[in-house]
């Protein structure tokens, strides 16, 4: 079973989406996003201060056997990009919701109506 | 639902993820593929290659039906047991197949084929055989492992009745030895020491839990595809199909033209390409760059495109990615791919790209 945090918000492409404290997000794909792909090993993500429309196709995720677009649950500016997974792009296979976050984004806007709850997304992938 | 190996049980005990594969359920994984190609790097592992299909030509024309038949020269094998890899071509000279031959006895050859191929290698065959005394005979009542890796040796050995471990451990490459349950040839497809052991349906199970017992791992088809494009060995139906002659596949060492009065089926068609030398040809290349190539990505020289990737992946050996490309024929050093948006440089080398666990390019 895919492990799903509750606190979180999540796509139908597999970003989960977390609200800080000063109101920047922050947005990295779902265990079950990198059960799918299996051993990744390459990541490419957006530049700080690029602007970001929403589910624009701002990066890509590359497994051993496949490439998959990474999309942008929310439209704004990134503000921080994890480098670390560009040196250790494996830590997206062990730990999606922690170390392995790829980027931050000063919001646009507070639209996140979008974006699927815990609940939500437990049911998406279950079908 | 598709086909089911005599090994399934394992792999679904064991977590694999499962995939179709020609019509077999066959596992992807065990959890990590890049671990798995390591294990059998460093160490040892176990794949299920029943998949594969198993056919006996039998009769006393076998030999010279295979001459005929096949780009390699059967008569390369002189004595039982001994291994030969070929391609089967068409009319036209362009790959039905690739596969490796044993030579049981005069009237006993042994053939691997693949898996996707199977329906169409049949009916090919026994088409050919048509004007020879030999019998074709599909094996689907065996089943086929590979051990693989640089331990393996010393860890299969340790399980063999004791009767059958001498006549193992002094197998050459391409060699092969059977008793009464068990076929094991000195052959694979990882670039490793390493055996392929053929035995009944019924006893593969209990056989492949003792090999795992002695320490020598589950391992699925992701990373014996890593594996062979490390070591530089062709995929059929990616780096090879008929619309392309082992000459422009980067298997002209595969063929045997001589004896020149040997007629084998697509032999004029080669000997006309031989001749020209303008055919397409196959090389490896390493990509200078971070990214990943991947099969059908067009390659170029000074902007021009003059062919395309037939392989590409990842080479956990080499922390980098690696291909095999199909180009028009000429010298090349440094070329660049066009990787989904980019131009990323690749550098051309000599296959393979890894040999016994270390760079060799």
């Amino acid at each position: 079973m895919s492990k799903i945090i509750d606190d979180l918000k999540y796509t139908d492409s597999h970003e989960w989406v977390r609200i800080e404290a000063d109101g920047q997000v922050t947005i990295g794909i779902t265990d079950h996003a990198q059960d799918l792909l299996g051993d990744i090993v390459f990541v490419e993500l957006p530049e700080v201060g690029k602007q970001l429309a929403v589910k624009e196709v701002i990066g890509v995720l590359e497994s051993v056997k496949s490439a998959e677009d990474l999309y942008t649950p929310v439209a704004g500016e990134v503000t921080a990009i994890n480098e670390l997974i560009s040196e250790q792009p494996e830590l997206l296979n062990n730990d999606p919701y922690g170390e392995a976050w790829l980027f931050k984004v000063n919001l646009a806007n507070n639209n996140l109506e979008h974006l699927l709850d815990a609940k939500q997304y437990a049911e998406l992938i279950a079908e | 639902m598709g086909k089911k190996t005599p090994l399934y049980q394992i792999h679904i005990e064991n977590n694999a993820k499962m995939i179709d594969f020609s019509g077999w359920d066959m596992p992807l994984h065990y959890g990590s593929q890049i671990q798995e190609h390591h294990q059998v790097r460093s160490n040892a592992g176990i794949f299920d290659v029943s998949h594969m299909t198993i056919i006996d030509i039998i009769g006393c024309q076998a030999r010279k039906f295979l001459r005929y038949l096949l780009a390699n020269d059967v008569n390369r094998l002189q004595e039982p047991g001994k291994a030969l890899y070929s391609c089967m071509l068409n009319e036209q000279g362009g790959v039905l197949d690739d596969l490796i031959i044993y030579f049981m006895n005069e009237e006993h050859f042994r053939l691997v084929v693949n898996a996707a191929t199977r329906e169409k290698d049949m009916a090919w065959i026994q088409q050919q055989a048509q004007n020879f005394s030999v019998s074709i005979e599909e094996r689907s009542d065996l089943a086929m492992l590979a051990v693989q890796g640089s331990q393996a040796p010393k860890k299969l050995l340790a399980i063999l009745p004791k009767n059958f471990q001498n006549s193992v451990a002094k197998l050459k490459p391409f060699h092969a030895t059977w008793n009464e349950s068990l076929f094991i040839a000195r052959t694979g497809y990882t670039g490793e020491d390493g055996f392929e052991i053929i035995l009944a349906n019924q006893i593969a199970l209990d056989w492949a839990n003792k090999i795992i017992a002695a320490d020598i791992l589950p391992i699925g088809m992701g990373a014996r595809d890593t594996l062979r494009l490390e070591a530089g060995m062709n995929l059929y139906g990616s780096d090879m199909d008929e619309n392309y002659s082992p000459l422009e596949a980067g298997l002209s060492w595969t063929v045997a033209f001589k004896p020149t009065d040997r007629d084998f089926i697509g032999r004029v068609p080669l000997e006309i390409q031989l001749k020209h030398g303008k055919h397409k040809i196959m090389l490896g290349l390493i990509l200078q760059a971070k990214g990943i190539l991947r099969n059908h990505q067009p390659v170029f020289v000074n902007e021009q495109q003059i062919g395309e990737i037939t392989s590409g992946s990842f080479s956990p050996t080499l922390n980098t990615s690696i291909a095999f490309a199909r180009l028009q024929a000429g010298e090349y050093q440094e070329l660049t791919v066009k990787v989904r948006n980019k131009q990323l440089v690749a550098k051309v080398v000599k296959l393979p790209f890894v040999r016994h666990g270390k760079a060799c390019y």
